[in-house]
Formats: structure tokens, sequence, C-alpha cells
């Protein structure tokens, strides 16, 4: 027992508490870059030019997309359905992870770093997550010239905060759970509707008038109509902002919360 | 030696553990029970063809109109719904067989409490892929009524599409826990999205087979597309003797599949 | 061979894992109605024995017959009279207790209704009748262990097989087990126990085996072990940390076997105060001096050495 340490207390808290889930993320680093650019890709060419061809002869398209493509109307909401997905999920599972399997989160609170910076430490984690995620659908998306764009820089970013304004509210729920049963309900109940009925796929004025209010409540939309405007062009720059508002206000909720159940779950 | 005395031991074609399945609905009664608590979860499975079939309905399909099927113009909802049964049956399976299994096999050690028991490692595979195959044929009843409540439904043939879905399911079942056999750790399974993505999307699920131009020929190379030929077909109530070659394609997948499975099963946990 | 005489009889048994040999030849004999150990540190070959009486495990070569059986081609009867006790609990988290039990017993094609009545009882049985509703997962290590065996005897075994039974358990918990067991013992139940508490091996086996290497290195009763190979008290003394062995010399001649450790020297005597007087007798004080009566732990670590294996 030859090696002496200091004790000290470091006001870094946050990235030690990343440190964990960085040792994990730079031995997967690779197939989670693979997988956040084939899968897109496949995505695109699979269902965006397949059926984009299919939507372009069809009877409506000028009608509801104007001079946009399909393609192009379905890829850049991918910027934000993508983040979602992968973030959605790593809030539950890797999440629950630290508060019951591993127990990680406990061990870490016996140290000198405290429930908020567990908090941000997983912050850290989802924000590097979705960047990479975001990012490679942008690298995709700049191979076709239909959405080949400056604007694809920050859609990346706008794609990592739509996630996060996932991310954060879902990993204060999961501090709360002793079990993931509730789990796979939040991806049925929450996350696919949003995916399939929040303006990816299509307008969200062809949902039924009572449903749209419903749209704009939630995150996903304001991620994919803001990402779509910044690379197809087309939004005002007050409607813009307002969508960046909505999700830093999701996000800043998430944070808030989880820095209270977080609390909570670690010091009873 | 008796050691060396085991008839079952010297048969090469058909694996010794097919001569020693008894009791395979043991482990179905055991997932019963699990699944008794989890209805809920069952339920809910309803939802989500609901939600894919509702949003195609409102959005797409008013975008595309009708697609051309052999000659004959479809509404797109009912040319894509039949697509998205034959990919759930599929994708139900795959998890059932991959991850529930290896979570069985290696973790809770479920198998290795099983086998101390009468019951055999053929009973263990048989009863695990008869379990999967059940529940698939609920999920694919759920989809069935889905397509209807939402009018997508154009001949009473339909009912045969979940017989199909469970044959669909069979065999990725069966390919799904030979594979899964092999994996050495969790991080083995993230090349199963890696197989079942590309299937997903290019089985003709989404538009005709026609649209892949000169790459026709790479679709009929994926399982999925002679599970959805199939199920389209009985949506649209037309048969034809071609669809006898898709079937056979899913069948020989099942057996081949579950011989491996039984197989490498005994291996495993018969060290 | 008489297949009710012997329930276990293994010749000339040996496992290999491709180059690795976990056992290397080993002759064993159980007796109806005993209770037999096998003893040995981590490695000696103990599971891999039991789980080849458990029929889960091919033998490399040798005989091995259970009730007379071939576990290879026999394997399905043979289990069938067999209840095993795994080294963890293999218990089915995703059922409660009550079902764990009911569903294994299904597995043995007892009727759904037996084996209800069968598993109630089971449950008294174990001191766990409160728990017949309560999921696996938040049971204590010696509730989880008390299911193992409650679900172990569903079949009314001729033959029990126990791998490491109460490792890990707190003390009260292993005083309900080791009392459960001989209880089962008493109505006449074959028993084969791995173990490496001593404590449990003197408690529980009328005869055992001490392995190591794969091998047997010796046989007997707990009491005929003690007298064979160590004598009957043990004389501890402490000069200090790393200076026991300077005092090597001046103790030499007292007791009949000296063990030299790091922390403290083993006198081994049959008379441990005679000895201890010797010792004062030549003027040598030590910081501390014990005597106590010798154990099966002496056996062992005097057939296996001291050296860690791991």
């Amino acid at each position: 027992m030859n090696v002496t340490v200091q004790h000290r207390i470091s006001s870094w808290g946050p990235s030690r508490v990343y440190l964990r889930d960085w040792i994990y993320f730079k031995r997967m680093w690779w197939s989670v870059l693979i997988g956040s650019i084939v899968q897109p890709l496949m995505f695109l060419l699979g269902v965006g030019l397949g059926v984009g061809e299919l939507v372009d002869q069809g009877p409506e398209a000028a009608n509801v997309l104007g001079d946009t493509s399909y393609f192009a109307f379905y890829a850049t909401a991918l910027l934000a359905t993508t983040s979602m997905f992968v973030l959605a999920q790593e809030s539950l599972w890797p999440t629950m992870d630290g508060f019951t399997w591993s127990n990680a989160h406990q061990a870490m609170i016996s140290t000198p770093l405290n429930a908020t910076d567990i908090v941000f430490g997983k912050m850290l984690h989802y924000a590097v997550r979705g960047i990479v995620t975001s990012g490679g659908v942008a690298l995709v998306l700049a191979l076709f010239a239909d959405t080949r764009s400056f604007g694809l820089i920050p859609a990346a970013f706008v794609g990592m905060l739509t996630g996060l304004a996932f991310a954060m509210p879902i990993a204060a729920w999961t501090a709360t759970r002793t079990t993931d049963n509730s789990f796979p309900a939040i991806l049925r109940f929450g996350i696919i509707p949003m995916f399939l009925f929040g303006g990816a796929f299509y307008p969200i004025e062809q949902l039924p008038t009572w449903l749209q209010p419903v749209a704009w409540c939630t995150p996903l939309w304001h991620g994919v109509e803001l990402c779509r405007g910044l690379v197809l062009g087309g939004l005002s720059l007050g409607a813009g902002l307002g969508h960046l508002a909505v999700l830093l206000a999701f996000i800043a909720a998430g944070i808030l919360a989880a820095r209270v159940t977080f609390e909570r779950r670690l010091r009873p | 030696m008796s050691v060396t005395l085991n008839p079952a031991a010297h048969t090469r074609i058909v694996p010794a553990v097919v001569f020693d399945i008894k009791r395979p609905q043991r482990m179905v009664e055991r997932s019963i029970m699990v699944a008794r608590r989890s209805w809920m979860v069952l339920l809910s499975g309803f939802f989500e063809p609901f939600f894919y079939l509702l949003s195609i309905r409102i959005g797409l399909s008013a975008l595309v109109g009708d697609v051309e099927v052999g000659g004959e113009l479809v509404p797109y909802d009912q040319f894509v719904a039949p697509g998205l049964m034959a990919a759930s049956a599929m994708n139900g399976a795959v998890f059932d067989s991959t991850m529930n299994v290896f979570f069985k096999l290696k973790h809770s050690k479920l198998y290795d409490a099983v086998l101390t028991t009468p019951m055999s490692a053929g009973d263990v595979a048989l009863g695990e892929i008869a379990w999967a195959v059940l529940r698939g044929a609920l999920y694919s009843t759920a989809f069935m009524l889905a397509m209807w409540a939402l009018g997508m439904v154009q001949s009473p043939w339909i009912v045969l599409s979940v017989p199909i879905c469970v044959l669909i399911g069979f065999s990725f079942a069966a390919i799904g826990m030979a594979l899964t056999t092999f994996m050495r750790s969790w991080e083995d399974f993230e090349y199963v999205p890696a197989i079942t993505l590309p299937l997903f999307l290019f089985s003709a699920t989404f538009y005709p087979v026609s649209q892949y131009g000169d790459w026709a020929w790479l679709v009929q190379l994926s399982p999925l597309y002679h599970g959805v030929v199939l199920v389209r077909a009985s949506n649209l109530g037309e048969w034809s003797p071609a669809l006898i070659g898709h079937a056979v394609v899913l069948v020989v997948l099942a057996v081949v599949g579950a011989t491996v499975a039984s197989r490498r099963i005994e291996r495993l946990l018969l060290t | 061979m008489d297949a009710i005489a012997s329930p276990v009889v293994a010749t000339g048994l040996v496992k290999q894992f491709g180059d690795f040999t976990a056992v290397a030849g080993i002759d064993v004999e159980v007796a109806p109605g005993e209770a037999f150990g096998f003893l040995g540190p981590n490695g000696a070959g103990k599971t891999s024995t039991m789980r080849m009486i458990g029929c889960v495990s091919p033998p490399t070569s040798g005989s091995l017959r259970i009730f007379g059986l071939d576990p290879v081609a026999d394997g399905r009867q043979i289990r069938a009279r067999m209840g095993v006790v795994p080294q963890l609990d293999q218990l089915d988290n995703e059922l409660t207790v009550m079902e764990n039990l009911v569903i294994y017993g299904r597995y043995f094609d007892i009727s759904r209704s037996d084996v209800k009545a069968k598993a109630k009882e089971l449950l008294e049985f174990v001191q766990l009748t409160e728990k017949a509703g309560s999921k696996v997962d938040p049971l204590s290590g010696g509730q989880k262990r008390r299911v193992s065996i409650a679900r172990s005897l569903i079949n009314d075994p001729d033959l029990l097989l126990l791998d490491e039974p109460t490792t890990g358990l707190d003390p009260q918990a292993r005083h309900v087990l080791w009392d459960r067991l001989y209880q089962l013992k008493e109505r006449g139940a074959t028993q084969v126990i791995t173990t490496h508490f001593m404590d449990e091996a003197e408690q529980l086996c009328d005869r055992l085996v001490v392995m190591d290497g794969g091998l047997i290195v010796a046989e007997g009763s707990p009491q005929g072990l003690i007298a064979e190979h160590v004598r009957r008290e043990v004389l501890e003394v402490r000069f200090g940390y790393g200076r026991n062995i300077e005092m090597m010399p001046a103790v030499d001649g007292v007791g009949d076997r000296i063990e030299v450790l790091p922390d403290r020297l083993l006198i081994y005597t049959d008379d441990g105060d005679a000895s201890l007087s010797e010792l004062h007798r030549r003027q040598i004080v030590p910081e501390s001096a014990l005597v106590r009566r010798s154990s099966l732990e002496d056996v062992f670590l005097k057939l296996t050495g001291r050296t860690l294996v791991e």
C-alpha cells in the first residue's frame, strides 16, 4: 500500500460522474457512430426514397408539401427522431442501472459527489450520445442534394437538444422507479405515438383538428420543425426562437425535476 | 464403459435431442405463469400496431393514394398493413428468441435449473420456441383486429394471415435462437438490428417490389419478403401456386434453425 | 452392483474440459441413507463431480452409476429421483416462491393438485409459508437458500445433491438449514454435500472425502480423519508478526508437529495444556497462547496446503 492519495473535493463533479459513462462509450463509440450513420442511411434508402417516389407521384403531394420533395421532408425529421429514440432509451434502462442493478449511483454518492453532480453527469452523457447520433444523421443528409446545406450543422445540435428534452424528464421519472415494468409502456404510449403523429412523416395539418394542439405540446414537433426549417429554410426567426425556447424549457424542467428525484432516491 | 453406450450419441442426421422430447409443454406452462402477471404488457401490444396503422391511414395514405399490385390498384394503407404485420411477427419472434433466451441462458440460469429435473434440452428448446410462436399468434391476431377496425381488410381470407405470421414467427424464432447460442456477451446483440432492420426496410414492406428496379432479385434473399408476400396475398384473397414456394422458404428456415438451436443448447448446458 | 444398495458408485471417474482436467480419476461409493461430503479448496473438482452425478455433465472416462443407471443414457430416469441444490440459487426470478415450487414439480410431471399440496407442506418445512406469494428477488440470501432446498424436495428425492448449501449465509440461517438437513437425513434421504466449511462437514457428514487437484487425498469419518492426520489438540502461540520463525529452534520438541505461519505457531499435540507448561518450563513467554481442540480445518489445511488457489 504505497500509493497515497490526497483528500480533496473536486469542483468538476459532473465530469467525474460522466467518466464512468465515458469509459463505456469509448469502448463502444465506433459501433455507436456506425449505428448513427448506417441506420438513418437505411431508413432514407428504405423509406425516404421508396415511399418518397410514391408520395411525389401521389395526388396530394403538391398541396401538402409544396415544392419540397417527400425525401427532404422526411429526412430532416430524422435529425430529431433518431436522437429522441436513442436518448429516451438511454434515460430508461442504462440510467435505471445506476440506481438498481449496478448501484453505481449509490457508490458515487458515498464519495464527495452529490446528486446534482450525478444529474449533470448523466446530462453530459446524454448530450455526447445525442450529438454523435444527430451528427451521424447530418453526415448522411449531406450526401443527398435535396438536404445538403450548412443548416445541417445547427440542426444537428437541435437534434441533440430534442433528445435532451426527452431524456431529462424521463431520467427524473426513472429515478422514482424501483422496477423497469413501466418502461415499455413509456416507449409504446409516449415515444412511438409522438414519432408517428408528431409531424415526422407528414405535416400535422393532416391530423384531425383536435389532435393538432396535442402535437404542439410535444417537444418532438418543435424539434422536427426547427431541424426542417434550418435545413430547408422557410421558417421565420420568431418561430425558430419559439421552437428553441420550448425545447430548452423541457430540458430545464427535466433538470429541476431530476435534481429533486435523484436527491430523494439517493438520500432518502 | 458406461459412457460410450449412449445409442443416441451416434445419430448424425437427426440430432440426438429430437429423440428426447417428452414434455416441452411444461416450458410453455411456465411462460404462461409468468405472463399471467404481465397481461397488461400483452394488452398494450395491441396498441402499437394500431398506432402505426392509424398514423398511416391519417397521413401517408392520403399522400400516396393507390399502389399497383399485380395489375390491381390497392389503397396504400391496405397495401402496407400486411407488410407491417409480417414485420411485427418477425420482430416479436426475434426479440423473444434472442435477448430473452440469452438472459435465461446466461444470467438467470433458468435452463440450468430446469435441466436438473427430468426435463431435457430438447424440451427446453422446443418449449421456448413454442411459447414465442404462441405469443406471436396473439400479437398477430391483435394486429389483424386493428386492421379490421381501421377498415384495411379486403378479403375474409385475412384470417389466414394469423397462421402465416405464426410460420414467420417460428422461422425467425428458430434462427434467432440458433444465433443466440453463439453469442458471448450482450455486445454481440448489437448485430441483431443490423440484420433485422434491413430486412424490415427492404422486404417490399413499404412499396411494391417493382420499385427496386434492377435490385429486385436481391429482395428475394430476404426471408421476411416471402412472409410479406404471403400475408399480402391473404389480405387480397388472391392465391397462386407461386405462394407455395414462398412458404417452403420459411419452412426450411424453421427446420434448420430449430435443429441447430436444440443441438447447440445441449452442447452449452450439458458440459 | 445392487442399485438399491448404493445410490452413487464411481470408478476411475475423470472429467476434462479441453486440456484442463477437473477430476483426475476418483473412486467413490455412497451408501443409502448416508450423508456424504466432498471437501476441498476452490478448483478441487467438487462441483464438476457434483454435475456429473447430477447428470448434467457427461463423464470423460471412467464409470459412474447412479441408482445403478448410466447418467448419460438414463439421465431422465435418474433426475426424476434426485433433488439438486446448486451452488448459486437458480430460482426463477419471474415467479413467486410458491410458483417456483409448483412449476418445478410440474417439470417432474407431478399433477397440479398434488404439487400444490406438496409445495405448501415444503414451505412450512423451511418456515417460509408467509413468503409464498412473494417474488424471489426481495428475499434474503438465507430465505432464497431455503426456497432452493424446498424446491429440491418437491419430488421426494431418494438422493439429494447439495453444492455448498450454506455459503454466504449468516449463522442463524446456517443453523436452520443444518437442522432441516438433519431432519431429512433422519427420514432416510441420501445426501451428497460439497462444502469448504469444516464445521459444516463435521455437523452434516457421516463420511467424507477431501479433494485436491481433482484427486481424493483422504477419506473417512470426520473424527477418523482428525485422529489420522492431526493430534487431538492444537496449541496456538504468537510471538509477534514475522518473528515466529525465529522461535522455532527454542520450541522444537514441544508437541508432535509444529507449523509456522507468519502470525503464529501451531503446535499439534495430544495434550495442549501439558505442551504449554513445557513452554513455560523452557521460559518461553509468547504474546498470547490458546489451547483448542483440533478440527477438520486442521486436517484440511494439512492435506491441501495454505496457498490461495483461485
